[in-house]
């Protein structure tokens, strides 16, 4: 069983639900990655989703746009993101790791050399924002080969169908991106993402995480009632985008937001 | 039978000796071009590019959407537009027969508008209401506002901090013609981070809002629909060559950016395999500076807005800033099918300077009286290389894309005048 399966039922047993928080790797610096993801563990965090900056993030809000040209900044790049994974893992041989980003880097790469790559770096599952299921079947092979998931996204047009397809060549979780828009936009509506989850689990059996549009306790409360996992990310950044001179104080607030959700969504 | 989305060139063209065979096929129903093409975007645009795809595939078989489209093709854009020999100019190059095919005497002053016709009747047919575009030198951004404008439709028009800068005329016009015009300050600030930012304003507004695309990139069914609209120009241009010349051309050049006037040229003639198809791409300061817009010369297969072609990437996969005189070619991609038509052998792709782009420009407008715009000044400028190693019995046809009246300001201060 794959550290994510292994991971949803072990919550499932105790009745718990996951709070998934996205960082992108590298900013504001690459120094502060590996330590804030420790924090984020011990603030409560189940699974770790780690942004791979990209110089084009069509489907992120300017708050993820800049925090991937600040990491670009630092000449992060596809290959130092795996690194900083490994030393992640290092010391954390069971939160699971999930890279999350945009397809051309795995291109450039090599979907074989990535794969062979992430496995070297112990990462458990890959999110490619522009790669749909209709175009990946090379790519998850591969990855499936090495015992790595890929994670798909639903939205709230996503018909039948296509959950379907999702449920057929996905593993680990699902991603419902709550919302019609970019990351960080917007407000969630509990009803309507209630309604989408009951037509979402009549086709798939796979956990889904529900993310765009949580932005504190309360909402990672109410979407933890309804879904398997939080996942919380422009919320996290505009910590680190307001203290840029400040990182410590950033982490700080990011642990404090994380801890509150946790708490939240246990209570 | 032939597939469906050959049919349009087919009747929208009414004419009977164009014989299409059935050997060139492209895309597949997915939208591949061999490797190329494909639909690479986030899940929220799935759905709206199907329900794209489906009105496309219905509408481009409807004998009243073709008959509008034929319509305002001939009575608002002006068509067909000449294809005028440039015999002055012939001479002085020594060498082919070169004529124009002159897209700048559309309405709106470049060939942007034969796909703007098409998806505006396309969005009018679906029910939207707001259109978007994204635009570089601003010629689509106002193609896309004219029709709006005639239709009734909102219009925001997506542009890079730099562009607007520097093509302060075409705002204006847009703005004249009643579109917002949003410059983006994200990334490089030019053409690609406004694609980027119109993908985010319709995944955002799926509902309402129409995308129209300014060329043959984008998502599955963008690049083929996009060409479809563009190859009234290389569907006349045949006709026209065949009537004044009583000959198939032997060589076509077009500028390339994302490829649209290039496509629509040469697809009509990619069966005829004594027609010889050369892109022109922008070599900017020079290939070997490293600043220039010549993907298909210098770049590499990726995936960026929506499908896998030619890029200007890093080894890291990061997407390269580009350069060129004209706004219009400066774009890190290709459209996905000129990517197939480089692999495949069947076309091919050079590169022209700025310098030498100034040069074509020079020579036309004093050799011919036709001010050409920089972006088909690259496609002069490979003609004045191209024409004098060829016999004086050849053809060769020449897209002139567009009009020169947008760049004077650039061409001016590049040349040290003041205006």
């Amino acid at each position: 069983m794959s550290r994510l399966a292994a991971k949803f039922a072990e919550l499932k047993q105790n009745n718990r639900k996951a709070l998934i928080p996205f960082v992108t790797v590298g900013d504001p610096n690459p120094e502060f990655t590996v330590p804030m993801l420790h924090a984020m563990v011990a603030a409560g965090a189940d699974i770790l989703e780690l942004g791979v900056p990209f110089s084009d993030p069509m489907a992120d809000g300017p708050v993820i746009q800049r925090a991937s040209e600040r990491a670009l900044a630092h000449k992060m790049s596809l290959r130092k993101v795996l690194a900083l994974a490994a030393e992640f893992r290092e010391t954390d041989k069971t939160t699971p790791l999930v890279l999350m980003g945009y397809l051309n880097p795995v291109e450039m790469m090599g979907y074989q050399a990535f794969a062979d790559a992430a496995h070297k770096a112990d990462i458990d599952g890959v999110l490619t924002v522009d790669l749909p299921p209709e175009e990946s079947v090379e790519c998850v092979a591969m990855l499936k080969e090495k015992g790595i998931d890929q994670i798909f996204l639903l939205a709230p047009n996503s018909t039948d169908e296509r959950i379907q397809k999702m449920d057929a060549v996905g593993s680990g979780y699902l991603y419902y991106v709550s919302l019609k828009g970019v990351t960080g936009a917007g407000h969630l509506n509990t009803a309507d993402v209630e309604e989408k989850l009951a037509q979402i689990r009549k086709n798939t059996a796979l956990p889904v995480g529900v993310g765009f549009g949580v932005k504190d306790a309360q909402t990672a409360k109410t979407v933890a009632a309804i879904a398997d996992g939080v996942v919380v990310g422009s919320a996290l950044i505009s910590k680190i985008e307001a203290n840029l001179d400040n990182p410590q104080k950033a982490k700080e607030e990011i642990v404090e937001l994380l801890t509150s959700m946790r708490t939240a969504m246990d209570s | 039978m032939l597939p469906k989305w050959r049919r349009l060139s087919h009747r929208s063209m009414r004419v009977t000796e164009v014989k299409m065979t059935d050997k060139y096929n492209m895309p597949d129903a997915r939208g591949h071009f061999g490797p190329y093409g494909g639909m690479f975007v986030a899940e929220t645009l799935m759905e709206p590019i199907r329900e794209l795809n489906a009105a496309y595939q219905r509408y481009i078989d409807d004998p009243d959407f073709i008959a509008e489209l034929d319509a305002d093709f001939q009575h608002y854009v002006g068509r067909p537009s000449p294809l005028y020999h440039a015999e002055r100019w012939s001479k002085t190059l020594g060498g082919a027969q070169i004529y124009l095919k002159r897209e700048d005497l559309n309405h709106t002053g470049a060939h942007k508008i034969n796909n703007t016709i098409g998806q505006a009747l396309l969005a009018k047919r679906m029910g939207k209401t707001r259109i978007i575009a994204e635009t570089g030198a601003g010629q689509h951004g106002v193609a896309t506002a004219t029709v709006a404008a005639r239709l009734g439709l909102e219009c925001v028009v997506y542009m890079g901090a730099v562009d607007v800068q520097r093509q302060a005329l075409n705002v204006y016009r847009m703005k004249l013609l009643g579109a917002t015009v949003v410059p983006v300050e994200s990334g490089s600030k030019t053409l690609k981070d406004a694609l980027n930012e119109a993908l985010r304003d319709w995944v955002t507004n799926v509902d309402n809002t129409f995308y129209i695309i300014g060329t043959v990139a984008g998502p599955h069914p963008y690049p083929a629909m996009v060409r479809d609209f563009q190859t009234i120009i290389g569907r006349e241009a045949k006709q026209q060559c065949l009537a004044q010349a009583g000959k198939l051309p032997d060589a076509l050049v077009a500028c390339v950016g994302g490829g649209s006037n290039a496509i629509g040229l040469f697809y009509p003639f990619i069966d005829d395999a004594s027609v010889k198809m050369i892109g022109v791409e922008a070599a900017g300061d020079g290939i070997e500076t490293g600043r220039h817009s010549a993907v298909l010369c210098a770049g590499r297969p990726g995936v960026l807005h929506g499908n896998r072609t030619y890029l200007m990437a890093d080894d890291d996969g990061e997407i390269i800033e580009t350069h060129s005189i004209s706004a219009g070619l400066d774009y890190p991609g290709v459209g996905p099918e000129h990517a197939w038509l480089k692999d495949s052998g069947r076309a091919q792709y050079v590169s022209i300077t700025d310098d030498e782009a100034l040069g074509g420009f020079h020579a036309l407008t004093s050799m011919e009286g036709i001010i050409p715009a920089l972006e088909s000044s690259h496609a002069m400028a490979y003609t004045m290389k191209l024409a004098p190693t060829m016999a004086k019995d050849e053809i060769i046809i020449v897209n002139l894309s567009g009009r020169g009246d947008k760049d004077m300001h650039t061409i001016a201060q590049r040349e040290g005048i003041k205006l």
